[in-house]
């Protein structure tokens, strides 16, 4: 028996079915979007988003390539309405890919309240996102500051041996947000 | 084939023991599953709607009237232009398409109604009480949505009015309808034809509505993942557009605007399936390349799924993606091209006449090029760095929605008004409403271009001096283009309560199956499917 032979409302039926499980589907694929995001980010490094765990040596990445210089820039800025006081000890660093740069930021919280930040780098070109690691970093966490607290966050970093050749310059800007509101955690890796 | 004439006689789904005409009083509306019935309330809903948002471009236009800050504060203008957008979006033009599809697509297809009634009822009358909602969040504490009609986390989530979820809520209610209205026509057209009546004896209304309601149920409902994530950022402490909880806003731009460009060729597709059945009629000669149509339609239909980048050339996309974007965009004037095309190779050596819906329908070809050029220009990525988030970017898609989604709407209106009610309209004043609203459309939206291109830029309320004169020349056409729109109110009441007869072929030469019967049409239509040649 062909489709055609069968009442309209059989028809229908099924029609109703496949059209729902479309709308069904896609409204899983909106979610979807949310890691195929994120992976497809990871992997090209496009929104500058580093990864957010601690690198880890082995032999082969310790080797430190004296052939060339990169200068990494740090920035920093506050999201609105952050109070904190928040900056770098030095604005840049040259380092040989494969050598540990090591600098710290400083955080004060002159509020009257305990607060909770959490620190999102972003690196700039983005090509150069996933050649940038962070050995030890602030933002792997939020940083709680009681009333008037302050407090010397280090980083250090290490630019990847593979970094391609054009880039010689590379920026890591570090955006502030108030999330006291959120509470303290470590970012989703 | 037989099964299908018999179902019609006996058991039919679709009927009740109203079989001889409506039943009487409002229970009649409120209960109906007619399908004429539906489409004459999706049409009245969608017009005071229009006229609803409408009312909130009129504010919009008085206060960039002058530079300077005169009639409202600016968080209300921002209000006024959300609303504006949302309510023409989702409460004017596509619920518009809905009621032209439910009154149309049974007739011109042959069938005695849609292929599911109550549904159809459901998903009409969800939408006066999302509307409802949507409307009041201005009254809310904290004033309605105020980010604009594309939402952008995270101004829609962290720096939103309360009233942001109940925004929410509409949206969820409108899609909802809009999903339930896809899966009927979808039903409808591929189960209820007529005998004889194949895929490529369609009308063109009825094909550009079955790929319409395909774009409809395969990007609605990520709208509404979109919204449910916004709300789950603003109440459940998710962070998927939350930079600081490791969220990303622009991920929000890339849903919505996987639903964005899609939408906005829901809002144009059926208007390409209205001008092609009437510019034959008044041209006297059949539609030019009616297999090109539906294949353009199906690749523009398919193209707008990979485009919607061209949305967010400045958000920072490496250059592989600005490339692609743009030459995926490009690519979708070539099927655009091939219909402007066949529309005027139908026009050419014509016969034609000027009534209301032809002069609508060429405007419609004219004008919609016009924005399909200015879409083109920005969809060039290194020149749309210079242009986005400014006027000429309100210019164009005025330009595809106005003469494009409206004045098709419109047109439609004033061909089959004469089928709805048994009465002709009156055509002086019909061409009276054409003329007002062509000239007021141009004269709001084409200086829009020039002080784009000059750099003014868009949602905001006040603006540098050397913009004045051109604004002002735009709100003039504004007020002339909202005024007209109550003589069109007073055309259609005044054909509803009567005018010349008209006749079953009330257009000479019509083609399409819903001229073969009376005007107006009876209650119950084609029990007995028509036999198509
Ligand atoms: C040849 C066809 C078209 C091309 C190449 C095109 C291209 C574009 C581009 C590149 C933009 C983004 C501009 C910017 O924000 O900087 C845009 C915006 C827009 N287009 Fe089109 N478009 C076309 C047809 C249409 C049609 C048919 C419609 C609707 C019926 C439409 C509605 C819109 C809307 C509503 C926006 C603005 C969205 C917003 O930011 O609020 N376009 N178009
Ligand atoms: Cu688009």
């Amino acid at each position: 028996m062909s489709e055609k032979d069968e009442a309209p409302v059989d028809l229908s039926r099924r029609t109703v079915i496949k059209t729902g499980l479309v709308a069904g589907g896609m409204f899983g694929f909106g979610f979807a979007m949310v890691p195929i995001y994120n992976v497809f980010c990871k992997v090209t490094g496009l929104n500058g988003k580093t990864d957010p765990n601690p690198y880890q040596y082995s032999a082969e990445t310790a080797e430190v390539d004296t052939s060339r210089k990169i200068k990494v820039q740090f920035v920093a800025t506050k999201n609105a309405e952050m109070s904190w006081d928040f900056k770098p000890s030095i604005t840049e660093v040259e380092v040989h890919p494969g050598q540990v740069g090591e600098l710290e930021f400083f955080a004060r919280n002159p509020t009257g309240e305990r607060m909770i930040g959490q620190a999102i780098p972003s690196v700039s070109p983005f090509q150069a996102t996933n050649y940038l690691h962070k050995v030890e970093c602030f933002c792997f966490t939020t940083q709680t500051l009681e009333a008037g607290e302050e407090k010397i966050m280090p980083l250090r970093i290490i630019v990847d041996q593979a970094l391609p050749r054009h880039i010689t310059k590379l920026t890591l800007s570090y955006t502030l947000f108030d999330v006291t509101t959120m509470g303290e955690r470590t970012l989703p890796s | 084939m037989t099964a299908v004439t018999d179902t019609s006689s006996n058991e039919k789904p679709n009927e009740h023991h109203d079989h001889h005409g409506p039943a009487k009083g409002l229970m009649r509306w409120v209960l109906t599953t007619n399908h004429k019935d539906i489409g004459t309330m999706y049409l009245w809903f969608s017009f005071i709607m229009f006229l609803t948002g409408g009312a909130m471009a009129m504010v919009i236009r008085a206060e960039l009237f002058q530079p300077g800050m005169q009639i409202v504060d600016p968080g209300f203008f921002n209000q006024m232009t959300t609303m504006h957008g949302l309510i023409m979006v989702f409460g004017a033009v596509m619920p518009a398409f809905v009621g032209l599809a439910n009154w149309m697509i049974p007739l011109m297809i042959g069938a005695p109604d849609m292929a599911l009634p109550r549904m159809n009822n459901w998903s009409f009358w969800i939408l006066p009480f999302a509307a409802v909602m949507l409307v009041s969040t201005l009254f809310m504490e904290g004033g309605g949505p105020n980010f604009g009609w594309t939402f952008y986390a995270p101004l829609s989530t962290t720096y939103a009015p309360p009233s942001t979820t109940f925004f929410i809520f509409a949206i969820h209610m409108l899609g909802i309808s809009s999903i339930m209205g896809a899966i009927n026509i979808i039903a409808t057209i591929l189960n209820l034809r007529a005998p004889g009546m194949t895929m490529m004896k369609m009308p063109l209304f009825v094909w550009t509505w079955l790929i319409t309601a395909y774009l409809l149920i395969a990007v609605m409902p990520v709208l509404a993942g979109a919204v449910t994530m916004m709300l789950m950022d603003i109440h459940f402490g998710t962070s998927f557009f939350n930079a600081g909880g490791g969220g990303d806003p622009v991920l929000f731009q890339h849903i919505f605007w996987f639903f964005g460009h899609p939408e906005v060729y829901i809002m144009i597709l059926p208007s390409f399936g209205i001008v092609s059945a009437i510019l034959p009629t008044f041209a006297r000669k059949p539609l030019f390349g009616y297999t090109s149509m539906v294949y353009a339609t199906a690749s523009i239909a398919f193209l707008s799924f990979i485009v919607w980048a061209h949305h967010m050339f400045t958000v920072g996309i490496p250059l592989v993606g600005e490339l692609f974007f743009m030459y995926a965009t490009l690519l979708i004037a070539v099927p655009t091209g091939v219909k402007v095309f066949n529309w005027v190779t139908t026009m050419f050596r014509g016969a034609m006449t000027f009534e209301t819906p032809m002069l609508f329908s060429i405007a419609f070809v004219v004008l919609f090029t016009i924005g399909g050029f200015s879409g083109l220009m920005l969809a060039i990525a290194p020149a749309d760095f210079q242009y986005h988030d400014t006027y000429f970017v309100v210019a164009h898609f005025h330009y595809v929605l106005v003469p494009g989604a409206i004045f098709a709407i419109f047109a439609a209106v004033y061909y089959w008004l004469p089928k709805w009610t048994g009465h002709m309209y009156d055509e002086t004043l019909g061409k009276t409403h054409f003329w007002m609203s062509f000239i007021g459309m141009n004269l709001t939206f084409f200086p829009m271009h020039f002080i784009g291109l000059a750099g003014m830029p868009r949602r905001i309320p006040d603006y540098a001096l050397q913009f004045a004169d051109f604004n002002m020349m735009a709100s003039i056409g504004g007020f002339m283009f909202g005024t007209t729109q109550l003589l069109f109110l007073f055309i259609v009441i005044k054909c509803i309560r009567g005018g010349e007869k008209a006749k079953a072929e009330s257009w000479e030469g019509a083609e399409g199956l819903e001229w073969s019967l009376p005007s107006p049409t009876p209650y119950h239509t084609f029990t007995t499917p028509p036999d198509v040649k």
